[in-house]
């Protein structure tokens, strides 16, 4: 097992390092928008500019479950042909589900703080906040799925567990829109924001998209780090050689 | 032996076993019963009869809901012992006839406890429905195969973990959630009367074939994983 690959090269480095730059100077950008440019809501006032924080993180959310499916597909077809292909496809549905829950999380943290003044309630149970709650239940479920099983099973029924939740996502989408609504219709898409308002929606849009592709790769990495260092340590313990675990010293070694 | 012939063996066993020792179904009886006289102390249903009609149908489910997961894990810890579970990886039955048989007898079981429990339900609640209450014989067997279904299927993947009781509701609930809306919705709309329930039927439906079937193409990885 090779070692020298577990610390990424020079070049991915100096290429994150610029891109976290990149992502920096969006976000700073869109934060002007948002903050200083755009003009305060009709009605809503000052308040309604947690707007550019909370649609942008919502609506990306709904992105890597997808990310997550393919990961879990790839590693069902892959695991008994091409280990190495079926690591990755691995790490990249574990990392896409974290991604997840973070979106959802920013989502659901913001649309509250936005509901509490302007609908006088924290929470309520229409359509849009239980999809969304039910979105960040799902991932939960498949990240606690994947803490509580020992690692050999671990990716198989976390792969199986990811289909489903991919499958759920649609039906319960749709079942909570037939429940209820009380959530605004989505209006970006309706034409119903003030041109004013768009730069301030596509800057923070491309920030945040931005940051999850950066979180996402930094995850992959490190969860491909953690799997080349439990393949090194399972070796090191067949063959005896305590200098592999070396390395490894200070590093957890969980079954995730 | 065709793919029907190892159904019926898998369902024939687990139905004897059943008969033999009837765990399952007294528990899960016993249990229900319990969880319907425990909501009972937390409101009093016969002075509010329109609030008994409007809660009902979902604490109906809740309590199924409870006793069958409590009846799911058991189903599998059965094949454990002795490594039965270890002899069917090994042997040339497709896998998902091993599911679909277990949960064909999950779904008898827990179908029984309905049949006690439905008017031991409505007496103990005083229940006047007001809707067309046959229609709650399409929605009682397609809301316990959807809870069933896909149950057996997370018990045995659950089986495989560390903590597995823990597990089962972990998994199990949020995939349900949207079948679990249906299933009280429509309950719902059937004793108050109040709307239809064919939209939360058909919603049942939909979710039923989509999900037997993933079951079925997906319980191999489950069975075979090591």
């Amino acid at each position: 097992m090779q070692t020298s690959s577990s610390t990424p090269s020079k070049n991915t480095q100096l290429f994150a390092g610029l891109w976290l730059l990149a992502t920096l100077a969006v976000l700073a950008v869109g934060y002007r928008q948002a903050i200083f440019v755009a003009p305060a809501e009709a009605t809503m006032g000052d308040v309604f500019r947690i707007f550019f924080y909370h649609v942008p993180n919502a609506s990306l959310a709904l992105v890597p479950p997808y990310i997550n499916l393919l990961g879990s597909i790839g590693y069902l077809y892959w695991r008994g042909k091409n280990p190495d292909r079926a690591a990755k496809s691995d790490a990249l549905a574990i990392a896409a589900a974290e991604i997840t829950l973070m979106l959802t999380t920013i989502g659901l943290v913001t649309g509250m703080l936005w509901a509490r003044p302007i609908w006088g309630i924290w929470w309520t149970f229409d359509e849009r906040l239980t999809t969304y709650l039910l979105l960040w239940l799902l991932y939960v479920s498949y990240i606690l799925l994947r803490r509580l099983s020992s690692s050999g099973q671990a990716y198989t029924l976390a792969a199986v567990v990811s289909i489903f939740a991919a499958v759920d996502v649609p039906i319960t989408f749709m079942s909570i829109r037939w429940w209820r609504t009380q959530h605004p219709g989505p209006v970006l898409t309706s034409g119903k924001v003030d041109h004013s308002m768009l730069p301030a929606v596509f800057w923070n849009l491309a920030g945040w998209a931005m940051f999850s592709l950066l979180t996402l790769s930094f995850r992959y990495l490190l969860e491909r780090r953690r799997q080349r260092i439990a393949v090194a340590q399972a070796e090191a313990f067949l063959t005896d050689d305590p200098a592999v675990f070396a390395p490894a010293a200070g590093v957890p070694l969980r079954g995730y | 032996m065709t793919y029907l012939g190892h159904l019926l063996a898998h369902l024939r066993k687990d139905l004897r076993l059943e008969w033999r020792a009837r765990d399952s179904v007294n528990g899960m009886l016993f249990f229900a019963l319990l969880v319907v006289v425990v909501f009972a102390l937390a409101f009093d249903p016969t002075a509010y009869p329109t609030i008994a009609r409007q809660i009902s149908g979902g604490l109906l489910w809740v309590g199924l809901l409870f006793a069958s997961m409590t009846a799911l894990n058991q189903s599998w810890s059965r094949e454990l012992r002795n490594g039965v579970l270890d002899a069917h990886r090994l042997a040339a039955a497709p896998a998902s006839a091993f599911f679909a048989g277990k949960a064909l007898a999950n779904f008898l079981f827990v179908t029984a406890v309905e049949v006690v429990l439905a008017p031991v339900f409505a007496v103990l609640y005083n229940l006047h429905p007001l809707g067309r209450t046959s229609v709650l014989l399409v929605i009682l067997p397609l809301g316990t195969w959807a809870l069933v279904g896909n149950g057996t299927f997370f018990a045995a993947l659950s089986l495989r973990t560390r903590n597995r009781e823990l597990l089962l509701p972990l998994v199990l609930l949020p995939i349900s959630a949207p079948a679990l809306l249906a299933m009280i919705q429509a309950t719902t709309a059937v004793l108050t009367g109040e709307s239809e329930p064919g939209l939360w039927i058909n919603l049942l439906i939909a979710y039923d074939i989509v999900f037997t079937t993933l079951c079925v193409l997906l319980f191999d990885f489950v069975l075979r994983e090591d």
